[in-house]
Parts: C-alpha cells; structure tokens; sequence
C-alpha cells in the first residue's frame, strides 16, 4: 500500500521502511527549536535529568530564538532571554538569534525558514504549537512542550505516535482577493477546530501549487488551530527556488505516493472561494466576510508568523496605495528580513514603507511577535480594553491580545487593510 | 506521578473548548515551572483567564484550589504548547482531568511530565455533574464514580499509559534502556 509524504518521512526517522498511522515510534530529529518562553523551563529538565555540564545531542541542530517578548522592560522577560544566552554559551549552541546584536531575526517561524533551517524530507520539533509551519517545506514539523523538548535536547530522539491524514485538496485558480488566509480559514471553519486532532493535514491541488512559499506558510501555520499534530505541502519548484542560497544542506524530496490511504478527503473548487474571517472566539467560527460586513471596528493588526510576512504586507499594501486608514492600523514585521522588504518591494515606484506612513498607519514596529498574543502589559498594539480588532494572526481566544473584553476576527491582510479603509469589516473585493 | 489508584476529591466543570489561554494566561508565561516558587505562583494562576460566569478556580491570595478534578467538555486544553497549563493545574492541586477530548498537545504534556492524568469520558460527563460535586476515580478500572454511585466508564489510556505509569517520558526511556539509569 502506498505511504503519504508524511508517513514517509516518519519511516525514513525511524529506520523502517514504512509505518501505519497509531503505531508509536521513536524517531531520530534533525533540528529543536526553542525561544523564550520555552526555552528556559525546557533546558531546566534537560540539565535535570542529564546533568548541568551534560551536552546537547548536536550544537548544530538546536536554534535558539527569541522572538516573543523582546521589547519591554519586563523583569522576567528579560531574564528569559538571558537564560537563553547562558545555555547558547554554556552547550557551545551554533545558532543563537541575540535580540543584543545584529544576529537578531525577529519570529521563529519565519526566521526559521529564512535562515535556512528548513528543508524539504527532515524531521522538526519546536517547542510552540506553530511550528507546523515548516511544513510548508515538506518536512514534518511539529510542537511539543517542555519536557518533551528537553528530552530531545538531551537525546536527539523523539516518542511519536503516527498520524492518519486527512488530505485537502484545491484544484484551480484563486480568485482575485482570496489568499492563503482564506484557504486555511475555509479549511479549518469546514472540519471545526479540533477536527483534525491527532492528524496530518495535507495541501495539495493546482491552487496551492500556485501559491508562493510565503502564502503556503500560512497555511500550514494554522493547521494547529484544526488541532492537527502537522501541516504538510510536498516540495517542488518553487521550494527549491525559495531554498536557493539559503542552505547548502542536501535534502530529500518526499511526496504521497497516488494511492496512500487517508482517513478523509476534503475537496475544494478554487474558484469558488471567497474571502473568510474567524469570528471571536474560536478560528473554527468561520464565515464569508460579506456576512458580516459593517462590523465596527476599532483595531487593525497586520503582524505575526501567520500575517507578518513579505507577501502579507504586499497585499495589505496593494489595498492601502493612496488611500487613508480611518482606525488605528499596526505593522509588525515579523522578521529583520521582513522589515528589510518593507524598504525594498516597491509597488509603482513607491516601497511598502511608504506606502503604509501614507495611509496613516501607525510607525512601523521592531519585529517581534509583538501583539498577536497580548504579552507584558507594556506590548505595542496589546488590547487593554474592549477593542474590536480585525487581525492577520492566528488565534482569537478570549483574552489572546490582551483585555478578556476585547474581540479578534482573523482574516487576511487583504481583509484586514480593506476594513482598516472603513473602520468596518469589508470584503477586499469591493476596493481591490 | 502518585501511585494512588483511587482519588477522591470536588470536581470543577468547565464546557467544551477551554484553551491554554484561559487555563493560564499568556502575562504569566515568565514563570519558569521548574522553578519551585515560580510553579506556586503558576498553580495559583491557573484558570484565571476563564470568563467571569465560572466561579473562582483558585482563591484570592491562595496557591491550592479545592479541587482533585477538572471535569470538561470537548477539545480541553486546545491552543498553544505551553506546558505551563498542565504544571499550572497540577500545581493547583488538580491530579485528573476528564474531558471528552483534548487537544493533541496538552495532552502529550500531561503524559511526557506525568502531571497529571488526562482522561477521555465518551459521555458528556460535563453535562452531569456540578461544581464541586464529588468524585471518585479509580485507574485501575478506568471509571469514575458519580455521587449517586453510578459508575462511568472512561477510555483506556493505552500506549500513553505506559509512559504515565512509569512516571514520564525520561522514566519511560530509562526502563526501556533508551537512556542510561
Ligand atoms: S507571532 Fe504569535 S503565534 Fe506566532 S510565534 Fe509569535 S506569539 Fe506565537
């Protein structure tokens, strides 16, 4: 019987020829990664049942990336970081991002990639529930917590439990104004949020093969938010384009074999897509923008690893060109190489910088993961009360940016720029 | 992990979906769980993001709850990685949860740290019983024992029992000479 891409990869960690979903398996990993909420608890166990003076399992296949709660004067955050550069010196680590010198990259799940740490066939473990992202790649990538992560900081070996996969599949052409975004958004809003719990979700289809690594990043970002244990998109040209002068590593291309078994197919026709947000407060509580179009708003943020990258804030600059923002609209780029873009892509003759002060959004921030998930009270862009904000992130929980009173609909930056012309939600077709 | 088999103590019910933001929230995430006072102050925080129509979990100037359950609906724990959820019921002085599902990483947190037990019911146990009403479980037999003495059979734990019987992934690699002793 043939084996899904993820399935293969699975086998090939744990020197089998081929696994079946619910088998336990120990596999070998091929790169932990860690920041600064999870870090220091994760090296703790680590130096607790190892020993302080114990090393990693290999100083070159641990990143340490610090990306959460970097610019506030909070106490403990700041030590957090510190406890990071301690264990990055301490075990001799060869990749540590200090948010103290030029080496700073900003969120992980971008960093991650645009430094070159994500290839197509390798096996990823992180300690947040995002690094489904790197699936994009075509690797398997998932997130634990602490414990298991200082384990695998220890051992390199990692106790995993096959997933069943579900496949989803858009064939055709994405009409004006749908994104990444809505695709995930639609994906998740049809099985609901805990409807692939335990599983792979797989992308696949002309509409997704047309998509650029940005657009496909955000879609195996969320797969999280359906409760899958990883996303997956199988490599091809544009992986390779992306991986160009990236790295140097060689990799392994995997894809599904024309008769794997999966525990459910979900079919979509691109074209009849349509822009979607996430009401409060569930990103399964999915709808058509259109119905409920004219919610008053009160907040914009086009930020995070889900809507702060290059091709986001292309779109949402598309929409803002020579326009006016008429609520509080912020910008935070996930990454230094994000943020470097913003200067760099030009729409007619104008960069995406200029562009966004134009409109009247707020100054641009330092790139960090910034207010997708509230932070110390000191955090840009943090609710602090009943705000009604219209967000690129991906989370829209009670409480998530901030205030228990204030309410988040996740849409894309298409969406979110469009509302921000109208301090209302609106559907971006109507200005795009 | 306890080698109780039977606990007793008050359940506190929570409905479907209760996400890592509201069992702790994000503003408590710089404390460190390995940290002894720091894990206090996490148990004194847990479930302090849930929405004002529950009653307090922990109270006002206290580290314990008086609870021995958790008691949810479907997809508990959903949300982020943060193993500071379960250390934070945990350090509650919560020792099960039982929950129609839960979310896949919460899940494996409970069972990597041993921290507690996390336990599928196939009925709508939620629907049952009320705050602080009291329990008794018993792992042995997988069921939980409601106060008019019916009893309800949970799911077996399975392949994830193991390693919470030998007290956590590191216990687990060690007996299966993964790791050296
Ligand atoms: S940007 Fe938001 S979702 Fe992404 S890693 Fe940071 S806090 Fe998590």
């Amino acid at each position: 019987m043939g084996q899904t891409i993820t399935e293969k990869i699975i086998a090939k960690h744990a020197g089998k020829d081929s696994v079946i979903p619910g088998e336990t398996v120990w596999v070998s990993v091929d790169l932990v990664m860690t920041h600064d909420v999870c870090g220091p608890p994760s090296f703790a166990i680590m130096e607790r049942e190892f020993g302080s003076d114990a090393p990693v399992f290999d100083r070159e296949k641990v990143v340490l990336i610090p990306d959460h709660f970097i610019f506030t004067k909070d106490p403990a955050s700041i030590r957090n970081v510190d406890l990071l550069r301690g264990y990055a010196k301490r075990k001799n680590i060869k990749y540590f991002y200090d948010p103290a010198n030029e080496t700073y990259r900003g969120v992980c799940h971008v960093g991650l990639p645009q430094a070159g740490h994500c290839r197509p066939g390798e096996l990823v473990i992180g300690t947040d529930s995002h690094t489904c992202t790197y699936g994009a790649f075509g690797e398997f990538s998932t997130g634990v917590g602490n414990t298991d992560a200082g384990f695998v900081l220890g051992t390199g070996k990692f106790l995993l439990k096959v997933p069943r996969s579900l496949l989803f599949l858009f064939e055709g052409k994405l009409p004006k104004g749908v994104m990444g975004k809505d695709i995930i958004l639609t994906s998740i809003g049809r099985i609901g949020s805990d409807g692939a719990t335990y599983c792979t979700m797989e992308f696949r289809g002309s509409a997704i093969s047309d998509l650029c690594m940005d657009e496909r990043m955000t879609i195996c970002n969320m797969a999280v938010e359906a409760g899958a244990k990883n996303g997956i998109i199988a490599p091809d040209e544009k992986t390779r384009e992306y991986l160009k002068g990236r790295t140097a590593v060689p990799y392994t291309e995997y894809q599904s074999d024309p008769d794997a078994c999966y525990a459910a197919k979900y079919e979509f026709k691109a074209e009849e897509l349509v822009p979607v947000v996430a009401k409060p407060y569930s990103p399964g509580n999915v709808c058509p923008v259109k119905e409920v179009a004219g919610t008053k708003l009160t907040q914009v943020y086009i930020g995070s690893c889900t809507g702060g990258k290059t091709a986001d804030f292309k779109a949402a600059a598309e929409v803002l060109k020579g326009r006016k923002v008429k609520i509080r609209t912020i910008i935070t780029p996930a990454t230094k190489e994000v943020a470097a873009s913003l200067d760099a892509e030009k729409i007619d003759g104008q960069t995406l910088r200029e562009i966004f002060e134009a409109a009247g959004c707020d100054p641009i921030q330092p790139p960090s993961c910034g207010a997708c998930m509230g932070g110390p009270i000191d955090t840009y862009g943090r609710t602090m009360a009943d705000e009604v904000v219209v967000s690129t992130t991906n989370r829209n929980f009670p409480g998530r940016m901030g205030s228990m009173q204030s309410q988040v609909y996740l849409a894309s930056p298409y969406t979110a720029a469009a509302s921000a012309l109208f301090g209302v939600l609106t559907d971006p077709r109507e200005v795009l | 992990m306890s080698q109780e088999k039977i606990l007793k103590g008050k359940a506190y019910v929570l409905d479907d979906k209760i996400d890592t933001d509201q069992i702790i929230p994000a503003c408590y995430l710089t404390l460190v769980p390995t940290i002894p006072e720091e894990r206090v102050a996490l148990g004194s925080h847990a479930l302090s993001g849930l929405p004002e129509r529950y009653p307090r979990f922990v109270k006002e100037g206290e580290s314990k709850c008086e609870y021995t359950f958790i008691v949810a609906g479907r997809d508990f724990g959903c949300g982020s990685s943060r193993e500071h959820a379960p250390v934070a019921l945990s350090a509650a002085g919560v020792k099960a949860v039982i929950a129609e599902s839960y979310a896949r990483i919460f899940f494996r947190n409970c069972i990597m740290t041993g921290s507690l037990f996390p336990l599928e019911t196939p009925v709508k146990l939620n629907e049952r019983v009320k705050n602080g009403d009291e329990l008794t479980l018993d792992l042995e037999n997988n069921t939980v024992i409601l106060p008019d003495g019916e009893k309800i059979s949970l799911t077996p734990l399975g392949a994830a029992g193991e390693v919470i019987e030998a007290g956590g992934i590191f216990e687990f690699a060690r007996e299966s000479g993964m790791i050296s002793k």
